[in-house]
Protein backbone atom coordinates (compact mmCIF):
# COMPACT_ATOMS: atom_id res chain seq x y z
CA UNK A 1 0.00 0.00 0.00
CA UNK A 2 2.91 2.32 0.84
CA UNK A 3 4.56 1.54 -2.13
CA UNK A 4 1.56 2.43 -3.89
CA UNK A 5 1.48 5.95 -3.33
CA UNK A 6 5.32 6.55 -2.80
CA UNK A 7 5.81 5.52 -6.65
CA UNK A 8 2.62 7.77 -7.14
CA UNK A 9 3.98 10.56 -4.82
CA UNK A 10 0.75 12.03 -4.07
CA UNK A 11 2.34 15.44 -4.21
CA UNK A 12 2.26 15.34 -7.93
CA UNK A 13 -0.72 13.60 -7.81
CA UNK A 14 -2.12 16.73 -6.29
CA UNK A 15 -0.48 19.56 -7.76
CA UNK A 16 0.60 18.65 -11.48
CA UNK A 17 -2.43 19.21 -13.20
CA UNK A 18 -2.45 22.43 -11.57
CA UNK A 19 0.24 23.43 -13.95
CA UNK A 20 -2.28 23.16 -17.21
CA UNK A 21 -4.58 26.23 -17.38
CA UNK A 22 -7.01 23.93 -18.49
CA UNK A 23 -7.14 22.00 -15.36
CA UNK A 24 -6.82 25.23 -13.41
CA UNK A 25 -10.35 26.36 -15.27
CA UNK A 26 -11.84 22.41 -14.72
CA UNK A 27 -11.59 22.66 -11.31
CA UNK A 28 -12.47 26.02 -10.44
CA UNK A 29 -16.03 25.78 -12.30
CA UNK A 30 -16.53 22.17 -11.01
CA UNK A 31 -16.18 23.11 -7.57
CA UNK A 32 -18.43 26.01 -8.04
CA UNK A 33 -20.65 24.76 -9.63
CA UNK A 34 -20.67 21.68 -8.17
CA UNK A 35 -21.29 23.73 -4.53
CA UNK A 36 -24.10 25.66 -6.11
CA UNK A 37 -25.92 22.75 -7.57
CA UNK A 38 -25.35 20.98 -3.45
CA UNK A 39 -26.81 24.07 -2.05
CA UNK A 40 -29.67 23.80 -4.30
CA UNK A 41 -29.96 20.18 -4.16
CA UNK A 42 -30.87 20.30 -0.80
CA UNK A 43 -34.58 22.32 -1.40
CA UNK A 44 -35.02 19.39 -4.78
CA UNK A 45 -34.45 16.68 -2.27
CA UNK A 46 -36.80 17.97 0.29
CA UNK A 47 -39.32 19.31 -1.70
CA UNK A 48 -39.54 15.97 -3.87
CA UNK A 49 -38.51 18.09 -7.00
CA UNK A 50 -36.18 15.02 -8.59
CA UNK A 51 -38.18 14.72 -11.36
CA UNK A 52 -38.67 18.49 -12.21
CA UNK A 53 -34.99 18.85 -12.00
CA UNK A 54 -34.53 15.66 -14.46
CA UNK A 55 -37.26 17.70 -16.55
CA UNK A 56 -35.96 21.36 -16.57
CA UNK A 57 -32.32 19.89 -17.27
CA UNK A 58 -33.63 18.31 -20.28
CA UNK A 59 -35.47 20.73 -21.43
CA UNK A 60 -32.86 23.83 -21.62
CA UNK A 61 -31.12 22.11 -24.45
CA UNK A 62 -33.31 24.06 -27.52
CA UNK A 63 -32.85 27.20 -25.58
CA UNK A 64 -29.25 26.56 -25.92
CA UNK A 65 -29.57 25.88 -29.21
CA UNK A 66 -31.84 29.04 -30.50
CA UNK A 67 -29.76 31.15 -28.13
CA UNK A 68 -26.80 30.28 -30.07
CA UNK A 69 -27.93 30.45 -33.61
CA UNK A 70 -29.44 34.75 -32.19
CA UNK A 71 -25.88 35.47 -30.95
CA UNK A 72 -27.08 35.48 -27.08
CA UNK A 73 -25.38 33.94 -24.30
CA UNK A 74 -26.94 31.00 -24.09
CA UNK A 75 -27.53 30.87 -20.41
CA UNK A 76 -30.72 33.34 -21.55
CA UNK A 77 -32.03 30.58 -23.75
CA UNK A 78 -31.76 27.62 -21.21
CA UNK A 79 -33.01 30.19 -18.80
CA UNK A 80 -36.26 30.77 -21.24
CA UNK A 81 -36.77 27.19 -21.89
CA UNK A 82 -36.72 25.61 -18.59
CA UNK A 83 -39.19 27.95 -16.92
CA UNK A 84 -41.33 27.68 -19.92
CA UNK A 85 -40.91 23.86 -19.90
CA UNK A 86 -42.53 23.97 -16.22
CA UNK A 87 -45.21 26.58 -17.19
CA UNK A 88 -45.74 24.22 -20.18
CA UNK A 89 -45.64 21.20 -17.28
CA UNK A 90 -48.42 23.07 -15.27
CA UNK A 91 -51.04 24.56 -18.15
CA UNK A 92 -50.94 20.59 -19.64
CA UNK A 93 -51.69 19.16 -16.06
CA UNK A 94 -54.35 21.77 -15.00
CA UNK A 95 -56.16 21.62 -18.60
CA UNK A 96 -56.24 17.77 -18.40
CA UNK A 97 -56.78 14.51 -16.57
CA UNK A 98 -53.13 13.39 -16.92
CA UNK A 99 -51.28 12.97 -14.28
CA UNK A 100 -48.59 15.18 -13.26
CA UNK A 101 -45.59 12.40 -14.00
CA UNK A 102 -46.98 11.64 -17.15
CA UNK A 103 -47.22 15.03 -18.02
CA UNK A 104 -43.58 16.18 -17.22
CA UNK A 105 -42.14 12.76 -19.09
CA UNK A 106 -43.78 14.46 -22.10
CA UNK A 107 -42.84 17.82 -22.09
CA UNK A 108 -39.20 17.23 -21.46
CA UNK A 109 -38.85 14.30 -23.63
CA UNK A 110 -40.87 16.74 -26.38
CA UNK A 111 -38.69 19.58 -25.84
CA UNK A 112 -35.31 17.63 -25.20
CA UNK A 113 -36.21 15.85 -28.73
CA UNK A 114 -36.70 19.46 -30.27
CA UNK A 115 -33.22 20.33 -28.93
CA UNK A 116 -31.72 17.32 -31.18
CA UNK A 117 -33.11 18.36 -34.42
CA UNK A 118 -32.38 21.73 -33.96
CA UNK A 119 -28.85 20.99 -33.09
CA UNK A 120 -28.48 18.75 -36.27
CA UNK A 121 -30.72 21.62 -38.73
CA UNK A 122 -29.18 24.49 -37.41
CA UNK A 123 -25.88 25.27 -39.13
CA UNK A 124 -23.30 26.15 -36.07
CA UNK A 125 -19.88 24.64 -34.68
CA UNK A 126 -22.14 23.81 -31.19
CA UNK A 127 -20.75 20.74 -30.32
CA UNK A 128 -23.99 18.40 -29.42
CA UNK A 129 -21.54 15.71 -27.09
CA UNK A 130 -20.59 18.94 -24.90
CA UNK A 131 -23.83 20.12 -24.60
CA UNK A 132 -25.12 16.37 -23.16
CA UNK A 133 -21.84 15.59 -21.77
CA UNK A 134 -20.26 18.71 -20.15
CA UNK A 135 -16.84 19.50 -21.06
CA UNK A 136 -14.94 21.08 -17.81
CA UNK A 137 -11.35 20.72 -19.88
CA UNK A 138 -12.07 23.09 -22.19
CA UNK A 139 -14.38 25.60 -21.03
CA UNK A 140 -13.41 29.18 -22.48
CA UNK A 141 -13.14 31.87 -20.39
CA UNK A 142 -16.62 33.57 -21.37
CA UNK A 143 -18.36 30.41 -20.09
CA UNK A 144 -16.43 30.74 -16.99
CA UNK A 145 -17.66 34.67 -16.66
CA UNK A 146 -21.24 33.28 -17.33
CA UNK A 147 -21.09 30.50 -14.62
CA UNK A 148 -19.71 33.07 -12.32
CA UNK A 149 -22.63 35.03 -12.80
CA UNK A 150 -24.96 32.43 -12.67
CA UNK A 151 -23.82 31.11 -9.85
CA UNK A 152 -23.70 34.17 -7.56
CA UNK A 153 -27.33 34.85 -9.00
CA UNK A 154 -28.33 31.61 -7.40
CA UNK A 155 -26.44 31.99 -4.29
CA UNK A 156 -27.49 35.11 -3.39
CA UNK A 157 -31.37 34.21 -4.13
CA UNK A 158 -31.06 30.87 -2.24
CA UNK A 159 -29.11 32.63 0.18
CA UNK A 160 -31.74 35.67 0.73
CA UNK A 161 -34.88 34.12 0.88
CA UNK A 162 -33.37 30.28 2.36
CA UNK A 163 -35.82 30.16 5.30
CA UNK A 164 -38.17 31.21 2.81
CA UNK A 165 -37.78 28.61 0.57
CA UNK A 166 -37.53 26.21 3.50
CA UNK A 167 -40.63 27.05 5.18
CA UNK A 168 -42.17 26.58 1.43
CA UNK A 169 -40.92 23.50 0.73
CA UNK A 170 -41.95 21.95 4.60
CA UNK A 171 -45.21 23.55 5.46
CA UNK A 172 -46.50 26.05 2.16
CA UNK A 173 -49.74 25.95 3.77
CA UNK A 174 -48.51 27.87 7.00
CA UNK A 175 -45.93 29.84 5.02
CA UNK A 176 -49.51 31.31 2.86
CA UNK A 177 -51.30 31.43 6.07
CA UNK A 178 -48.43 34.39 7.44
CA UNK A 179 -48.98 36.33 4.21
CA UNK A 180 -45.86 35.04 2.42
CA UNK A 181 -46.14 35.20 -1.49
CA UNK A 182 -45.65 31.20 -2.12
CA UNK A 183 -46.34 31.49 -5.58
CA UNK A 184 -43.41 33.77 -6.09
CA UNK A 185 -41.11 31.45 -4.17
CA UNK A 186 -42.26 28.21 -6.24
CA UNK A 187 -41.49 30.18 -9.72
CA UNK A 188 -37.97 31.80 -7.74
CA UNK A 189 -36.91 28.18 -7.05
CA UNK A 190 -38.06 26.62 -10.25
CA UNK A 191 -36.20 29.67 -11.98
CA UNK A 192 -32.91 29.27 -9.89
CA UNK A 193 -33.32 25.60 -10.95
CA UNK A 194 -33.23 26.53 -14.79
CA UNK A 195 -30.32 28.39 -13.71
CA UNK A 196 -28.22 26.15 -11.82
CA UNK A 197 -28.93 23.84 -14.87
CA UNK A 198 -27.19 25.59 -17.24
CA UNK A 199 -24.62 26.54 -15.04
CA UNK A 200 -24.21 21.95 -14.43
CA UNK A 201 -24.67 21.56 -18.15
CA UNK A 202 -21.01 23.07 -18.42
CA UNK A 203 -19.24 20.48 -16.17
CA UNK A 204 -21.59 17.41 -16.36
CA UNK A 205 -24.21 18.17 -19.19
CA UNK A 206 -27.44 17.87 -19.67
CA UNK A 207 -27.99 14.44 -19.19
CA UNK A 208 -26.58 14.06 -15.89
CA UNK A 209 -26.95 17.34 -14.21
CA UNK A 210 -29.60 16.03 -12.43
CA UNK A 211 -27.04 14.08 -10.65
CA UNK A 212 -25.56 17.20 -9.34
CA UNK A 213 -29.11 18.72 -8.16
CA UNK A 214 -30.50 15.50 -6.52
CA UNK A 215 -27.52 13.48 -4.97
CA UNK A 216 -25.68 16.02 -2.65
CA UNK A 217 -28.64 16.99 -1.16
CA UNK A 218 -29.64 13.02 -0.59
CA UNK A 219 -26.53 12.58 1.01
CA UNK A 220 -26.51 15.20 3.37
CA UNK A 221 -30.33 14.20 4.21
CA UNK A 222 -28.63 11.17 5.50
CA UNK A 223 -26.35 12.35 7.79
CA UNK A 224 -28.46 14.97 9.45
CA UNK A 225 -31.56 15.94 11.46
CA UNK A 226 -30.93 19.57 10.64
CA UNK A 227 -31.72 21.92 8.12
CA UNK A 228 -28.81 24.11 8.28
CA UNK A 229 -26.41 21.48 8.58
CA UNK A 230 -27.65 19.50 5.70
CA UNK A 231 -26.77 22.08 3.30
CA UNK A 232 -23.54 22.67 4.81
CA UNK A 233 -22.91 18.86 3.82
CA UNK A 234 -24.66 19.37 0.19
CA UNK A 235 -22.12 22.08 -0.60
CA UNK A 236 -19.14 20.87 0.47
CA UNK A 237 -19.77 16.67 -0.65
CA UNK A 238 -20.38 18.25 -3.69
CA UNK A 239 -17.96 20.64 -4.24
CA UNK A 240 -15.44 18.17 -2.93
CA UNK A 241 -16.52 15.55 -5.27
CA UNK A 242 -16.06 17.57 -8.30
CA UNK A 243 -12.58 18.28 -7.58
CA UNK A 244 -11.99 14.35 -7.01
CA UNK A 245 -13.83 13.81 -9.96
CA UNK A 246 -11.96 16.41 -12.12
CA UNK A 247 -8.75 15.09 -10.76
CA UNK A 248 -9.64 11.09 -11.44
CA UNK A 249 -10.53 11.52 -14.93
CA UNK A 250 -7.26 13.68 -15.39
CA UNK A 251 -5.31 10.96 -14.11
CA UNK A 252 -7.35 7.79 -15.18
CA UNK A 253 -8.37 9.32 -18.81
CA UNK A 254 -11.56 8.86 -18.40
CA UNK A 255 -14.70 11.45 -18.99
CA UNK A 256 -14.83 14.21 -16.85
CA UNK A 257 -19.11 14.45 -16.41
CA UNK A 258 -19.28 10.58 -16.04
CA UNK A 259 -16.03 10.90 -13.17
CA UNK A 260 -17.55 13.92 -11.17
CA UNK A 261 -21.15 12.26 -10.75
CA UNK A 262 -19.75 8.67 -9.98
CA UNK A 263 -17.66 9.81 -7.37
CA UNK A 264 -20.64 11.54 -6.11
CA UNK A 265 -22.32 8.23 -6.37
CA UNK A 266 -19.76 6.81 -4.43
CA UNK A 267 -19.91 9.73 -1.69
CA UNK A 268 -23.88 8.87 -1.43
CA UNK A 269 -23.38 4.84 -1.58
CA UNK A 270 -21.03 5.44 1.36
CA UNK A 271 -23.57 7.42 3.51
CA UNK A 272 -26.58 5.21 3.01
CA UNK A 273 -24.28 2.52 3.94
CA UNK A 274 -22.32 4.17 7.03
CA UNK A 275 -24.37 7.49 8.11
CA UNK A 276 -24.50 7.25 12.18
CA UNK A 277 -28.04 7.30 12.33
CA UNK A 278 -29.50 6.65 9.19
CA UNK A 279 -27.06 3.75 7.48
CA UNK A 280 -28.21 0.32 6.22
CA UNK A 281 -25.56 -0.88 8.60
CA UNK A 282 -26.56 0.98 12.42
CA UNK A 283 -29.96 -0.45 11.25
CA UNK A 284 -28.29 -3.77 11.18
CA UNK A 285 -26.92 -3.46 14.36
CA UNK A 286 -29.21 -1.76 16.29
CA UNK A 287 -31.92 -3.84 15.68
CA UNK A 288 -30.15 -7.53 16.03
CA UNK A 289 -33.21 -9.34 16.84
CA UNK A 290 -34.85 -8.84 13.40
CA UNK B 1 -43.38 45.03 27.78
CA UNK B 2 -44.49 41.87 26.91
CA UNK B 3 -47.27 41.89 24.46
CA UNK B 4 -47.41 37.87 24.45
CA UNK B 5 -50.59 37.84 26.96
CA UNK B 6 -52.63 39.32 24.31
CA UNK B 7 -54.52 41.35 27.07
CA UNK B 8 -55.16 44.23 25.10
CA UNK B 9 -57.13 41.55 22.39
CA UNK B 10 -60.94 43.02 22.16
CA UNK B 11 -63.28 40.23 22.99
CA UNK B 12 -66.54 42.16 22.14
CA UNK B 13 -64.85 42.87 18.62
CA UNK B 14 -65.83 40.54 15.59
CA UNK B 15 -62.99 38.06 14.45
CA UNK B 16 -64.67 36.30 11.90
CA UNK B 17 -66.96 37.96 9.51
CA UNK B 18 -68.45 35.56 6.68
CA UNK B 19 -71.24 37.18 4.74
CA UNK B 20 -73.03 35.07 2.19
CA UNK B 21 -69.71 33.11 0.99
CA UNK B 22 -70.06 30.55 -2.15
CA UNK B 23 -66.99 28.83 -3.19
CA UNK B 24 -66.53 26.59 -6.58
CA UNK B 25 -63.89 24.70 -8.08
CA UNK B 26 -64.44 25.31 -11.70
CA UNK B 27 -68.31 25.05 -11.87
CA UNK B 28 -68.73 22.19 -8.95
CA UNK B 29 -70.27 24.29 -5.60
CA UNK B 30 -68.44 23.09 -2.23
CA UNK B 31 -69.75 25.82 -0.13
CA UNK B 32 -72.90 28.55 -0.66
CA UNK B 33 -74.79 31.57 1.65
CA UNK B 34 -72.26 30.54 4.27
CA UNK B 35 -72.29 33.11 6.64
CA UNK B 36 -70.93 33.24 10.18
CA UNK B 37 -69.82 36.03 12.54
CA UNK B 38 -67.86 35.18 16.16
CA UNK B 39 -66.43 37.47 18.55
CA UNK B 40 -63.40 37.24 19.95
CA UNK B 41 -62.89 34.90 23.06
CA UNK B 42 -64.87 32.02 21.79
CA UNK B 43 -64.50 28.03 21.01
CA UNK B 44 -66.37 26.94 18.11
CA UNK B 45 -66.50 23.76 16.58
CA UNK B 46 -67.41 23.92 13.16
CA UNK B 47 -68.68 20.15 12.68
CA UNK B 48 -69.89 18.24 9.37
CA UNK B 49 -69.36 15.01 7.34
CA UNK B 50 -66.33 14.44 4.97
CA UNK B 51 -67.32 16.57 1.87
CA UNK B 52 -69.44 19.23 3.58
CA UNK B 53 -67.17 22.04 3.01
CA UNK B 54 -65.27 22.34 6.26
CA UNK B 55 -62.01 22.46 4.66
CA UNK B 56 -62.90 24.49 1.76
CA UNK B 57 -64.54 27.15 4.49
CA UNK B 58 -61.10 26.58 5.83
CA UNK B 59 -58.96 27.62 2.81
CA UNK B 60 -61.59 30.88 2.32
CA UNK B 61 -60.88 32.05 6.14
CA UNK B 62 -56.92 31.75 5.06
CA UNK B 63 -57.64 33.22 1.27
CA UNK B 64 -56.82 30.09 -0.27
CA UNK B 65 -59.70 29.98 -2.17
CA UNK B 66 -61.27 33.34 -3.30
CA UNK B 67 -65.88 33.21 -2.78
CA UNK B 68 -67.15 33.50 -5.80
CA UNK B 69 -69.57 35.63 -3.97
CA UNK B 70 -69.77 37.22 -0.57
CA UNK B 71 -66.83 38.33 1.58
CA UNK B 72 -64.93 37.47 4.68
CA UNK B 73 -63.16 39.67 7.29
CA UNK B 74 -60.82 38.55 10.05
CA UNK B 75 -60.83 41.33 12.56
CA UNK B 76 -62.26 43.68 10.25
CA UNK B 77 -59.38 43.03 8.01
CA UNK B 78 -59.49 41.45 4.36
CA UNK B 79 -58.29 38.63 4.46
CA UNK B 80 -55.06 38.87 2.50
CA UNK B 81 -54.54 41.84 4.74
CA UNK B 82 -55.02 40.07 7.87
CA UNK B 83 -52.54 37.58 6.92
CA UNK B 84 -49.82 39.86 6.98
CA UNK B 85 -50.76 40.98 10.30
CA UNK B 86 -50.37 37.56 11.52
CA UNK B 87 -53.75 36.96 12.82
CA UNK B 88 -54.42 33.55 11.41
CA UNK B 89 -52.63 31.09 12.42
CA UNK B 90 -53.65 27.28 11.08
CA UNK B 91 -52.95 23.96 13.00
CA UNK B 92 -52.53 21.10 10.60
CA UNK B 93 -53.48 17.58 11.24
CA UNK B 94 -50.36 15.86 11.68
CA UNK B 95 -50.45 13.76 8.56
CA UNK B 96 -50.35 17.24 6.36
CA UNK B 97 -47.18 17.87 7.25
CA UNK B 98 -43.50 16.25 6.04
CA UNK B 99 -42.59 15.00 9.50
CA UNK B 100 -39.48 13.51 7.68
CA UNK B 101 -38.12 17.27 7.00
CA UNK B 102 -34.65 18.28 8.89
CA UNK B 103 -36.05 20.45 11.23
CA UNK B 104 -35.86 20.59 15.34
CA UNK B 105 -39.09 21.67 17.65
CA UNK B 106 -37.45 24.95 17.91
CA UNK B 107 -36.82 25.60 14.19
CA UNK B 108 -40.75 24.24 13.30
CA UNK B 109 -42.33 26.99 16.21
CA UNK B 110 -39.40 29.26 15.23
CA UNK B 111 -41.71 29.22 11.90
CA UNK B 112 -44.35 30.96 13.61
CA UNK B 113 -42.16 34.06 13.91
CA UNK B 114 -41.23 34.22 10.29
CA UNK B 115 -43.98 37.06 9.62
CA UNK B 116 -42.96 39.46 12.21
CA UNK B 117 -39.63 38.93 11.25
CA UNK B 118 -37.32 40.53 8.06
CA UNK B 119 -36.75 38.98 5.34
CA UNK B 120 -33.86 37.74 6.34
CA UNK B 121 -35.85 36.49 8.87
CA UNK B 122 -33.48 36.52 11.39
CA UNK B 123 -34.36 35.44 15.09
CA UNK B 124 -34.56 38.93 17.30
CA UNK B 125 -34.17 37.93 21.00
CA UNK B 126 -38.36 38.73 21.42
CA UNK B 127 -38.90 36.01 19.01
CA UNK B 128 -36.40 33.43 20.76
CA UNK B 129 -38.56 34.43 24.00
CA UNK B 130 -41.60 34.24 22.33
CA UNK B 131 -41.00 30.52 20.98
CA UNK B 132 -39.58 29.59 24.75
CA UNK B 133 -42.30 31.17 26.19
CA UNK B 134 -44.53 28.87 23.54
CA UNK B 135 -42.76 25.65 24.24
CA UNK B 136 -43.33 26.10 27.62
CA UNK B 137 -47.13 26.26 27.55
CA UNK B 138 -47.76 23.27 25.59
CA UNK B 139 -45.06 21.72 27.82
CA UNK B 140 -42.24 20.59 25.24
CA UNK B 141 -39.12 22.62 26.20
CA UNK B 142 -37.39 19.62 27.17
CA UNK B 143 -37.84 18.32 23.43
CA UNK B 144 -37.13 21.45 22.08
CA UNK B 145 -33.83 20.10 20.20
CA UNK B 146 -35.39 16.78 18.59
CA UNK B 147 -35.94 16.55 15.23
CA UNK B 148 -39.77 16.86 14.47
CA UNK B 149 -40.26 13.27 13.00
CA UNK B 150 -38.31 11.89 16.41
CA UNK B 151 -41.93 13.29 18.25
CA UNK B 152 -44.76 11.04 18.76
CA UNK B 153 -48.45 12.17 17.14
CA UNK B 154 -49.16 13.94 20.25
CA UNK B 155 -46.13 15.83 20.88
CA UNK B 156 -46.36 17.07 17.33
CA UNK B 157 -49.85 18.45 17.47
CA UNK B 158 -48.38 20.36 20.36
CA UNK B 159 -45.62 21.68 18.67
CA UNK B 160 -47.85 22.89 15.45
CA UNK B 161 -49.77 24.61 18.77
CA UNK B 162 -46.86 25.94 20.17
CA UNK B 163 -45.87 27.57 16.64
CA UNK B 164 -49.29 29.32 16.85
CA UNK B 165 -49.04 30.74 20.04
CA UNK B 166 -45.21 31.98 19.21
CA UNK B 167 -47.38 33.59 16.28
CA UNK B 168 -49.45 35.13 18.42
CA UNK B 169 -52.77 35.25 15.74
CA UNK B 170 -56.15 36.31 17.35
CA UNK B 171 -57.71 33.69 15.28
CA UNK B 172 -56.74 30.07 15.48
CA UNK B 173 -57.67 27.23 12.91
CA UNK B 174 -57.49 23.70 14.16
CA UNK B 175 -58.11 20.91 11.64
CA UNK B 176 -59.06 17.66 13.30
CA UNK B 177 -56.92 19.00 16.36
CA UNK B 178 -57.86 15.78 18.63
CA UNK B 179 -57.09 13.01 16.22
CA UNK B 180 -54.60 10.80 16.91
CA UNK B 181 -53.19 12.35 19.95
CA UNK B 182 -52.83 10.84 23.79
CA UNK B 183 -54.24 11.86 26.76
CA UNK B 184 -52.06 14.18 28.40
CA UNK B 185 -51.92 16.24 25.04
CA UNK B 186 -56.20 16.21 24.53
CA UNK B 187 -55.79 17.17 28.97
CA UNK B 188 -53.89 20.07 27.62
CA UNK B 189 -54.96 21.40 24.87
CA UNK B 190 -58.04 21.26 26.33
CA UNK B 191 -56.24 23.87 29.21
CA UNK B 192 -55.04 25.84 26.77
CA UNK B 193 -57.83 26.44 24.41
CA UNK B 194 -59.48 27.63 27.98
CA UNK B 195 -56.51 30.17 28.03
CA UNK B 196 -57.21 31.26 24.58
CA UNK B 197 -60.82 32.21 25.05
CA UNK B 198 -59.58 34.01 28.20
CA UNK B 199 -57.03 35.50 26.49
CA UNK B 200 -59.68 36.68 23.42
CA UNK B 201 -58.63 34.76 20.80
CA UNK B 202 -61.32 32.82 18.52
CA UNK B 203 -60.55 29.41 18.20
CA UNK B 204 -62.43 27.68 15.47
CA UNK B 205 -61.85 23.21 15.36
CA UNK B 206 -63.05 21.54 12.23
CA UNK B 207 -63.93 18.31 13.48
CA UNK B 208 -66.35 15.33 12.95
CA UNK B 209 -66.03 13.87 16.49
CA UNK B 210 -69.02 15.42 18.51
CA UNK B 211 -68.11 14.20 21.87
CA UNK B 212 -65.44 16.24 21.73
CA UNK B 213 -67.28 19.48 20.59
CA UNK B 214 -69.93 19.15 23.46
CA UNK B 215 -66.82 19.11 25.82
CA UNK B 216 -65.11 21.75 24.38
CA UNK B 217 -67.07 24.34 22.12
CA UNK B 218 -69.08 27.00 23.38
CA UNK B 219 -70.38 27.82 19.88
CA UNK B 220 -70.80 25.32 16.92
CA UNK B 221 -71.37 25.71 13.54
CA UNK B 222 -73.26 22.96 11.10
CA UNK B 223 -72.29 22.30 7.60
CA UNK B 224 -73.04 20.53 4.88
CA UNK B 225 -72.34 22.63 2.02
CA UNK B 226 -74.04 25.20 3.55
CA UNK B 227 -73.95 26.54 7.33
CA UNK B 228 -77.19 24.54 8.89
CA UNK B 229 -77.43 26.26 11.99
CA UNK B 230 -75.44 27.93 14.30
CA UNK B 231 -75.59 28.87 18.11
CA UNK B 232 -74.60 27.46 21.22
CA UNK B 233 -73.89 24.57 21.39
CA UNK B 234 -76.32 22.82 24.11
CA UNK B 235 -79.45 24.98 21.47
CA UNK B 236 -78.12 23.53 18.27
CA UNK B 237 -76.95 20.10 19.38
CA UNK B 238 -80.55 18.67 18.95
CA UNK B 239 -81.04 15.35 17.81
CA UNK B 240 -82.87 16.79 14.02
CA UNK B 241 -80.20 19.32 13.87
CA UNK B 242 -77.07 16.58 13.80
CA UNK B 243 -79.41 14.31 11.54
CA UNK B 244 -80.16 16.86 9.20
CA UNK B 245 -75.83 17.68 8.77
CA UNK B 246 -75.29 14.04 8.52
CA UNK B 247 -77.98 12.41 7.24
CA UNK B 248 -77.38 13.99 3.83
CA UNK B 249 -81.12 15.74 3.98
CA UNK B 250 -80.42 18.33 1.25
CA UNK B 251 -80.31 21.87 3.43
CA UNK B 252 -83.28 23.73 1.11
CA UNK B 253 -85.49 21.53 3.31
CA UNK B 254 -84.52 23.06 6.02
CA UNK B 255 -87.77 25.34 7.05
CA UNK B 256 -89.88 26.49 10.13
CA UNK B 257 -89.20 26.94 13.94
CA UNK B 258 -85.18 26.59 14.37
CA UNK B 259 -83.25 26.48 17.46
CA UNK B 260 -80.82 29.04 17.38
CA UNK B 261 -80.86 32.48 16.02
CA UNK B 262 -77.90 32.46 14.20
CA UNK B 263 -79.66 30.40 11.40
CA UNK B 264 -78.80 31.15 8.01
CA UNK B 265 -81.16 31.91 5.30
Amino acid sequence: MNEFFISFQPASLLFDPLSHEFMRRALLVSALVGGVCGLLSCYMTLKGWALMGDAVSHSVMPGVVVAYALGLPFSIGAFVFGVGSVALIGFVKQKSRIKEDTVIGLVFTGFFALGLVLVSKIKSNIDLMHILFGSPLGISIEDIHQTLIISAIVVAVLLIFRRDLMLYCFDPTHARSIGINTGLLHYMLLSVLSLAAVAGLQTVGIILVVAMLITPGATAYLLTDRFDRMTIIAVTSSALASLVGVYVSYWSDIETGGSIVLVQTIFFLLAFLFAPRYGILKYQFSNPIR
Amino acid sequence: MNSFDNSTLNKESLRIEAERVCVDYNGTVALYDASLNLKGGCICGLVGMNGAGKSTFFKALMGFVRPSTGTIRINGLEVARAQREQAVAYVPQNEEVDCSFPVSVWDVVMMGRYGSMNMLRIPRQSDRKAVWHALERVELLDLRNRPIGSLSGGQRKRAFLARAIAQRASVLLLDEPFSGVDVRTEKLMAELFLQFRHEGRTILISTHDLSHVRDFCDLVVLINKTVLAYGETSKVFTPENLTMTFGGMPPNLLSGPTPSEGFNG
